[in-house]
């Protein structure tokens, strides 16, 4: 990218206001920081031109706690590797499986990680407002300011404040289908909502089932199917009334949201669309979303809503690409001008204000983090400085291409916005039950009824 | 700091610092004059279980009640709004009442159940391949038997091959598949039965062993006297095993009050199958609603009280007696 000198020039003299934060901290006094910063240089182990910014705390430690584990939580601290060496700061990386509620536990006990990637906005919120989160130092937020887009800045604030940088990303409003199945038949790629209808039509008449879908997920059974509403959502009623509703400035149970999950009904509550290759609407309810597209291979399917990360999900030795096995295309909207993208990420909060932790921050929220760690692979960032020739399987490139999108109106997943208590809870519980057999206002009023009064 | 010490050190560090204490403390126990010593012993060995039942149970109860008043984030004081919430919202409720059935329905089938296999074995043969039969899922974790039962309940369409145990059962003799997790309110009787089949062994050793207590003179004067079967149960078994069935209700409800792992493994407490301990771990620790998840557990505290303080007291008057 032709901008990246700039950026850098731009970067360093941030990050010599960190480390006058840091000298002050340590008490000798702001005058001597850009000595301090000579000196640092000076230290750095050679190749190491580029981490210029963040030494001078060489020999510290810093945690770091997230949901994200094995080959992926591997793959991340594979892209830490330069930076430890070069910076002499170590990270910590922790990954469990009970990130949410461990994550509570260990802040409430005194006992919180220095960084912690936090999926959901709602979650970030809420350690903002118990005061345990600081906000992000000088470098972080101009790197946010300059790669990322209004919309992910303002999810990772609370009141105007900055709190925590984006870093990964996903785009959900994707169709997973195999190109060569549809070629074979004929079929092509909608580019409107009606033509999504009518193509499930044309499939459903010719004697198979067109949809498969799951939404089975151990104690987060549901989600996939707030995700089909969301998506709706931005479809049916627009990116305003998402908003609202998602703020509960309408209540939930609002004729914009009863349309949206009827346009779900039409289809995943249609017996002549679902479930491909599982059985009957409800088989939908005890169908695991890691299984759920898999009939697509065995051509009993054609259509799987899923997100992007859905990609490693199918059976080793399947080939991901536009003309391979399996690819994705957007869900799309009623007509091919508004663009509406639903998808999720983590952002990076911390819960200390050492000076090798702002280092850390800043770090991660960098073109060249978000390069590295792409580089490595199977994960993407909304960072704009993120270069999609760095970016090796066809589904990221697509997802950034989708994300980086100027026509695209980017929303955050609704149920993460949401209070815990709605967003991890009664929608996805609301949900299930609506697969289930309930009725549709008859949910949305539990829903409603749910919603957190404080 | 700490971390950087290799943690075998640190754990010799603790052995030696307890035995270091209580060293300390039986030698200062000794060298208590001889006037009062016996007091100076009581305190001496009482203070560090007093100490740590204190920290470990006692001040988090304490909390937790207190917590129970507070709102989400512990800072404000919202008065009795939490309780008033378990009672009125429409999921709690539903939480409330597949509590009492399980409540209800486990320590009632699981003893009944356990107490009939005890007498129809005892001194049968084979009773004890028979006993070990029906001991084995005691065995088993809860999360493991829940699992097994997760399978056993699995459904397919009804043209497909069934993998659960419980539906080619179904479809064997000519029914239509069934949705055993998944069609409430029957659902939560399902789960119900994972936890029976877990506690009938508890149930059937304990009064089995009580049976065989059964006085032989006492057996034999009512056989003298010409009862049938059925009295000799009524009016001689059962009334002599009656303090053996009180213990095994009690500590089967106890259990059956906390079930928690059952539910979580088998449905999530989708589906309506949601019982207080579930309920109470997902406000507290998912939701971050505090206030709530403390206000269930005070009532899970609440609940299990007077069974405790009834088997106190079956306890005490069984001392009595002796």
């Amino acid at each position: 990218m032709t901008a990246r000198p700039l950026n850098r020039r731009r970067r360093a003299a941030a990050g010599i206001v960190g480390l006058a934060l840091a000298a002050t901290a340590c008490g000798t006094g702001g005058s001597t920081a850009s000595e301090g910063e000579a000196d640092a240089d000076a230290s750095l182990p050679a190749g190491c031109e580029d981490y210029a910014d963040y030494a001078g705390s060489s020999g510290t430690e810093v945690s770091m706690y997230t949901s994200i584990r094995d080959i992926e939580a591997d793959r991340y601290v594979q892209s830490f590797e330069e930076f430890e060496k070069c910076t002499g700061i170590t990270i910590n990386y922790e990954g469990s499986g009970e990130f949410e509620a461990q994550l509570n536990v260990k802040v409430q006990g005194g006992n919180a990680p220095d960084i912690a990637f936090i999926p959901q906005p709602g979650l970030l919120q809420r350690f903002v407002q118990a005061g345990k989160v600081m906000e992000v130092p000088e470098g972080t937020a101009e790197n946010v300011e300059e790669f990322w887009s209004e919309a992910w800045k303002e999810y990772g604030s609370v009141d105007g404040k900055l709190y925590a940088a984006p870093m990964g990303a996903n785009v959900k409003s994707y169709v997973w289908y195999s190109p060569s199945q549809f070629e074979e038949a004929g079929y092509e790629v909608p580019t409107t909502l009606d033509e999504l209808m009518a193509l499930s039509d044309e499939i459903a008449g010719s004697g198979k089932k067109p949809w498969c879908a799951g939404i089975e997920s151990g104690d987060a059974t549901g989600w996939p199917a707030t995700d089909w509403v969301e998506d709706m959502m931005l479809r049916t009623a627009g990116a305003e009334t998402y908003d609202q509703w998602v703020n509960h400035e309408i209540p939930f149970n609002d004729d914009a949201v009863v349309e949206a999950v009827d346009a779900v009904g039409a289809i995943l509550k249609n017996e002549k669309y679902v479930n491909a290759g599982f059985g009957d609407v409800r088989s939908i309810a005890t169908t695991s979303f890691q299984d759920a597209g898999t009939p697509i291979l065995e051509g009993e399917c054609f259509l799987h809503r899923q997100a992007s990360f859905y990609a490693n999900q199918w059976p080793e030795g399947t080939t991901v690409a536009e003309d391979g096995d399996v690819f994705a295309f957007y869900l799309p909207s009623e007509s091919e001008d508004s663009k509406p993208v639903l998808g999720g990420g983590e952002f990076v909060a911390a819960f200390a204000d050492r000076p090798e932790v702002q280092k850390v921050q800043t770090y991660l929220s960098s073109d060249e983090y978000a390069n590295t760690k792409a580089e490595i692979g199977d994960w993407i960032s909304a960072n704009t400085g993120l270069d999609v020739a760095n970016v090796k399987n066809p589904i990221d490139q697509l997802s950034v291409e989708t994300l980086q999108d100027e026509s695209a109106e980017f929303r955050f997943d609704g149920s993460d916005l949401m209070p815990a208590a709605v967003g991890a809870g009664s929608f996805w519980n609301g949900m299930t039950e609506w697969i289930n057999g309930a009725e549709t206002k008859q949910v949305l009023d539990g829903i409603e009824e749910s919603w957190p009064s404080s | 700091m700490n971390e950087t010490q290799p943690k075998l050190l640190m754990l010799m560090y603790g052995i030696i610092a307890f035995f270091a204490v209580v060293g300390i403390l039986l030698l200062v126990v000794d060298r208590a004059p001889k006037r009062g010593r016996e007091k100076v012993q009581l305190v001496a060995f009482l203070a560090p279980a007093l100490l740590l039942l204190a920290v470990g149970l006692l001040i988090p109860a304490i909390r937790t009640v207190i917590l129970s008043f507070k709102g989400p984030f512990s800072d404000t004081w919202v008065g009795l709004d939490n309780y008033a919430w378990m009672f009125t919202n429409g999921d709690s409720r539903r939480i409330l009442l597949n509590t009492a059935a399980w409540v209800v329905l486990v320590p009632t089938l699981a003893t009944t159940v356990g107490l009939l296999y005890a007498i129809v074995i005892d001194k049968a043969r084979g009773e004890a391949f028979a006993k070990a039969l029906v001991f084995m899922p005691m065995a088993i974790s809860l999360v493991g038997a829940s699992i097994i039962w997760k399978f056993v309940y699995t459904v397919r369409p009804a043209d497909d091959n069934q993998i659960g145990l419980a539906n080619q059962l179904l479809v064997l003799v000519g029914l239509e598949p069934y949705r055993f997790l998944q069609d409430p309110p029957w659902n939560t009787l399902f789960l119900i039965v994972i936890l029976i089949w877990i506690q009938a062994g508890f149930a059937m050793v304990i009064l089995s062993a009580a049976i065989k207590a059964v006085s032989a003179d006492v057996i034999e004067a009512a056989r003298l006297d010409g009862v049938n079967a059925w009295q000799m149960f009524r009016n001689v078994t059962l009334p002599s095993i009656r303090p053996a069935v009180v213990v095994v209700m009690v500590t089967i409800t106890i259990t059956t009050l906390k079930a928690f792992d059952i539910v979580r493994t088998t449905t999530g407490g989708q589906f309506e199958t949601g019982v207080v301990a579930t309920a109470l771990y997902d406000q507290a620790f998912v939701f971050g609603e505090v206030g709530k998840g403390s206000a269930l557990a005070v009532l899970l505290f609440v609940l299990v009280l007077p069974i405790v303080v009834y088997q106190v007291g079956v306890l005490r008057s069984q001392r009595e007696i002796r």
